[in-house]
């Protein structure tokens, strides 16, 4: 899928003006956020988990689909950066009173407000914001229908890079249902652009959107065939309230032959690493034992989902700032 | 600078400074931190020269800038390496002493690792230019600049001072 207006992202100079996909931005762009999450990620360990950079600046989490972890690695990526932030529950406010999408965007642009983060069921929602919002509002996708979730991407790739260094020997495995799956999209297109030696999607073939090898994947329906020698293994949630019709025969069926077990991950490297962006649904995709074992990196990805968060945020934010002193 | 050659005597100056300026206030134990970049590269010596125990701090101040508002974010090479000041005498070191804005920042930076006994400012160069009320305790040397002068440390090796006018 393409996403509309991939240079709408960058300005002139190069800079993040908004984050809402991966597609289309450059590698270098990519490296510069790792590398400024790198710098954050200390933060949370120090006596004052806090930095002033966005300190006057104010932050809405415009939510219109539930999320516990996501909402809350914002929230606590831009306190970290000293913001001020408003959670707006848009499934509890007026957007159920009937207020249009525009109208909700006016009201908070009324209140003087600096960024937006938007989760919306529908792909291209965030977009449609961005391009509709004040010139000196910056909007960072949390994830739009099936799409694309870029910071989870992000985050992913800051845990591969901090276990394994470089992404030119890399081979991945991203195993699960990626036709429903916005993660796995910006995935790999992150690891695309990332140059990662192989990009592989382990699923069944009710779960594999058409066409995905113009993307630069390879596409296996066997499990073991698809974690041989892998480096990385990254596992999908099963997205049972985004189903419709009769794609698998029952979640038990799927772990039967898809769900990851101490076993069947020996095919992969010995050093392979098992990510999954959560929530998890063990006994389904992942086995406990897998969830819990020792080359599960699950609860990493959330700590580096604060600082990744934190380096999109003060990046963006940073070149509107930027950009209104050139102008000014 | 034509004495560009002196910046070891310079060190050794400001070493000798800053030894005598923590002997006289009883500052045991110092915990040594240098501003990026040019401040690291003057700490790294003076580290050695003064032999002090505990490794070097160093400060990458980018995140209390007082400008991002007008710059945006500077690309980070190297953060921050601290570790715990509660109580302990912490010896801050930069390379330029110019406006005080960059030792606002780092003082800002350095009490949110904890709350340090004391902190001495030593520099390398003192010159003219003080926007905020900020004093060095050691200097190595003191310069009359005029504000359109700008007088940068560059290295790591060998280390020299380069003014250039920038009118």
């Amino acid at each position: 899928m393409q996403s509309p207006g991939n240079t709408f992202q960058v300005d002139a100079h190069g800079r993040l003006k908004h984050f809402l996909s991966i597609d289309g931005l450059e590698r270098a762009l990519l490296i510069n956020i790792l590398d400024t999450a790198e710098s954050f990620a200390g933060v949370g360990e120090r006596a004052v988990k806090k930095v002033p950079l966005l300190r006057g600046k104010t932050i809405v989490n415009l939510f219109f689909e539930p999320s516990t972890r996501t909402r809350t690695t914002f929230e606590l990526a831009a306190k970290r950066l000293s913001a001020d932030v408003l959670n707006i529950n848009a499934s509890t406010s007026s957007t159920t009173k009937g207020e249009s999408l525009l109208d909700t965007l006016r009201t908070l642009e009324a209140m003087h407000c600096d960024m937006f983060v938007v989760r919306h069921a529908q792909s291209g929602a965030a977009h449609f914001i961005a391009r509709h919002a004040a010139p000196h509002i910056s909007v960072i996708n949390g994830g739009d229908g099936r799409h694309a979730h870029p910071t989870q991407a992000m985050l992913d790739m800051f845990t591969i890079r901090r276990h394994k260094g470089n992404f030119a020997s890399l081979k991945v495995a991203i195993v699960g249902d990626v036709t429903h799956s916005r993660v796995a999209r910006s995935q790999i297109h992150a690891l695309v652009t990332l140059g990662a030696a192989e990009v592989r999607v382990v699923a069944p073939r009710t779960l594999v959107p058409p066409g995905l090898e113009s993307l630069g994947v390879s596409v296996h329906h066997d499990l073991r065939a698809g974690l041989s020698d892998v480096d990385v293994v990254i596992l999908l949630r099963l997205q049972n309230e985004r189903m419709q019709g009769a794609l698998l025969p029952s979640s038990h069926e799927y772990f039967q032959y898809y769900g990851v077990t101490e076993e069947r991950l020996s095919a992969a490297d010995p050093d392979a690493i098992v990510m999954h962006p959560g929530p998890l649904n063990r006994g389904v995709e992942i086995d406990s034992d897998v969830a819990d074992g020792s080359r599960s990196v699950i609860l990493q990805q959330v700590s580096y989902g604060i600082a990744i968060r934190m380096a999109v945020m003060s990046m963006a934010i940073g070149s509107h700032a930027a950009a209104d002193q050139e102008d000014g | 600078m034509s004495d560009t050659t002196d910046i070891d005597a310079l060190i050794a100056k400001l070493a000798n400074a800053l030894g005598e300026h923590l002997a006289r206030h009883d500052r045991h134990r110092p915990l040594m931190v240098g501003v990026h970049t040019g401040g690291v590269w003057v700490a790294r010596k003076l580290h050695e020269l003064l032999a002090i125990e505990a490794p070097l701090g160093t400060l990458n101040i980018n995140f209390y800038r007082d400008d991002f508002t007008r710059i945006g974010m500077h690309p980070m090479v190297t953060p921050s390496d601290l570790f715990n000041v509660d109580d302990r005498h912490v010896v801050l070191i930069d390379d330029v002493l110019h406006t005080g804005r960059t030792i606002r920042a780092a003082l800002n930076e350095i009490f949110d690792y904890g709350r340090p006994a004391s902190v001495t400012l030593g520099v390398l160069v003192e010159r003219s230019g003080r926007e905020i009320p900020v004093q060095a305790d050691a200097i190595g040397q003191s310069l009359n600049l005029s504000s359109h002068e700008y007088l940068k440390l560059s290295g790591p090796d060998p280390l020299g001072l380069e003014i250039t006018d920038k009118t």
